[in-house]
């Protein structure tokens, strides 16, 4: 069963003007955290278990306590250039309920101290971008934002900043370059953005329903956030489901939640007359799982990291019988290529290679000995860059080749794909 | 000689005094240009953008070259761009792509039709996974959950 917290009025078209939100509950919570010392709503964000919902996964309360208390002007970002393969969960929230992220946000660069805060959107999204500004707009007009909000005596101004087409504006420290203005390239880590982040200032960088949730951490207290999910991984998140099942789309579930009944409830199942074959669980970065694993998978950081995979961004791709794993490999392999930074050699080499090799099996000029080759590549490639989108780019191509062998070892051996008995199309030579 | 409009030259004095600092304006100008240049930016934009904004021109160009938004070469009037990755992948975004370079006579992403109405490209992740395939028309909201029928009736519809 869906649980509702952060979409129970999803469905509802007033929830997305101030209006709306407001005749919802919305920012009573706002006008709540202006009365709190700062500290305890950082307490309750730590107590509740409340962990980064971008991808890493990491505890918000911890990352929030990294700022030091310096007296130095501070910075909340808000990372929403939501742009993992298979992501689109944070779009549905801001066009349903640009409101909550705005609300969220006030209330978490108040418990910060931050005084100017940015959301960094990625360019395409004209369409969310738009009702974004809007909302700021009417928040700015109704005295939510700007000076002396809600007559608390905090100020803080909140600005949409558009990037321009750069999955790697999504790593935090490429998104503060990409608003310093610099190509997007991410810096190395220490020091961490808290301590020297945006224009070299203390800043916390949060994905969109990560500070979303801060508001019902605060509706709902610690024990009643924590009431759903598991011990470690606390509360609801949104999952981004695509790929061969019936009905795909946002749902709202407890982590912890079995992948299968997912599959199968909320999302309809698969197409009539196919099996599965594979799950992405968490964003094309993610180890894919085969169906066995798939089936007896729980949605929630701990288990699907025993099964060797993540629950990253909570982007799951269903992959049904029908599907060519070289062919799936391909876009994945591609995609990595064309976004890799060119910064570390690893990585720009690396991602080169894996989509050279992958390829030129697809165009059946595949050589035996080439998924031993490309295991050695990816192996080269972990653990040796200043950002993770090379080990990004290695996981998934290392999980492909050897858990579907059969299927590259077929395709290198007769120039065909196993599972369509097709060569190369055209559609994937001019790809 | 590119020369942006005077609205376009206010726009980026606005944008220079908009963040902490302004290299940060370099994005948004870049768009501009590009919108008043016909969809791509060119050299001589380039050099006007950096003597408008005091910033050099290597600077800037850096900045263009690295984001996929930014186009360096002319392009159609509309510019269609195709999502190719995983999901869209694998329900048919580069069939898509393909047909529809064909129906207006393009041989690969990037040509521009001879109308100078339409050029293809092939782009990563959009973020609508759930309605796949999808495609972008220069920088404006998502055409989803699209058929071959579908995104042709769209392009027909377009002046």
């Amino acid at each position: 069963m869906e649980t509702k917290i952060l979409s129970e009025h999803y469905h509802k078209p007033e929830f997305r003007a101030l209006a709306g939100y407001k005749a919802l509950g919305g920012y009573e919570m706002l006008a709540k955290a202006l009365k709190m010392e700062r500290q305890k709503i950082i307490d309750e964000v730590k107590a509740s278990g409340l962990r980064g919902r971008g991808g890493a996964g990491f505890p918000t309360g911890v990352k929030w306590g990294f700022l030091p208390n310096n007296g130095e002007p501070r910075y909340l970002l808000c990372n929403a250039d939501e742009s993992e393969p298979g992501t689109f969960k944070d779009r549905k929230m801001i066009e349903r309920a640009p409101h909550q992220l705005i609300e969220g946000m006030i209330i978490s660069a108040y418990a910060l101290g931050a005084r100017k805060s940015y959301i960094y959107m990625r360019g395409e999204y004209t369409g969310p971008g738009r009702i974004l500004r809007q909302a700021i707009d009417e928040a700015y007009a109704a005295g939510l934002l700007g000076g002396n909000i809600l007559g608390s005596g905090f100020d803080l101004d909140l600005d949409l900043y558009m990037g321009a087409g750069a999955y790697i504006c999504g790593e935090e420290t490429g998104m503060i370059s990409s608003l310093e203005g610099l190509k997007g390239q991410p810096k190395l880590k220490p020091p961490f953005p808290a301590v020297q982040g945006y224009l070299r200032k203390p800043t916390i960088v949060n994905n969109v329903e990560t500070l979303a949730s801060v508001v019902y951490v605060l509706r709902d207290g610690v024990a009643g956030y924590r009431a759903h999910g598991t011990e470690k991984s606390a509360g609801t998140k949104l999952f981004s489901v695509s790929g061969n099942v019936n009905r795909p789309g946002t749902y709202e579930v407890p982590l912890g939640y079995p992948l299968k009944d997912f599959i199968e409830q909320e999302c309809g199942g698969l197409k009539p007359g196919r099996t599965l074959k594979a799950v992405v669980p968490g964003g094309s970065s993610a180890p894919v799982l085969t169906a066995d694993e798939a089936l007896r998978a729980t949605l929630d950081y701990e288990n699907l990291a025993s099964l060797g995979s993540m629950l990253g961004s909570g982007a799951i791709i269903v992959i049904d019988d029908s599907n060519c794993m070289v062919d799936v490999l391909g876009t994945v392999s591609h995609f990595y290529w064309h976004e890799s930074c060119g910064q570390c050699t690893p990585c720009r080499e690396g991602t080169g290679w894996l989509h050279k090799i992958v390829d030129s099996i697809l165009h059946g000029r595949g050589k035996p000995g080439d998924v031993d080759l490309l295991v050695k590549v990816a192996d080269q490639m972990k653990g040796r860059t200043i950002c993770a989108l090379s080990d990004a780019a290695a996981l998934p191509v290392i999980s492909f080749v050897t858990k579907f062998r059969d299927e590259f070892e077929y395709y290198i051996r007769e120039g065909r794909s196993k599972v369509t008995g097709k060569g190369p199309t055209d559609a994937q030579m001019h790809h | 000689m590119f020369q942006l409009s005077d609205e376009g030259k206010a726009f980026v004095k606005k944008q220079l005094a908009r963040y902490e600092q302004k290299e940060s304006a370099i994005i948004p100008s870049l768009y501009r240009v590009q919108d008043e240049n016909g969809g791509w930016v060119s050299p001589e934009a380039i050099d006007h953008l950096s003597e408008l904004m005091d910033i050099p021109a290597s600077r800037i160009q850096e900045v263009m070259k690295f984001y996929t938004m930014f186009n360096q070469r002319p392009r159609g009037k509309y510019h269609v761009q195709v999502c190719t990755t995983l999901t869209c992948g694998m329900l048919g975004g580069r069939e898509l792509c393909s047909f529809l370079m064909k129906e207006h006579g393009v041989k690969g992403p990037g040509e521009v039709s001879k109308d100078g109405k339409f050029s293809f490209s092939h782009v990563e992740c959009l973020g609508s996974c759930d309605t796949a395939p999808v495609m972008q028309i220069n920088r404006e909201p998502y055409h989803e959950s699209l058929t071959e029928e579908k995104a042709l009736k769209i392009l027909k519809e377009l002046k």
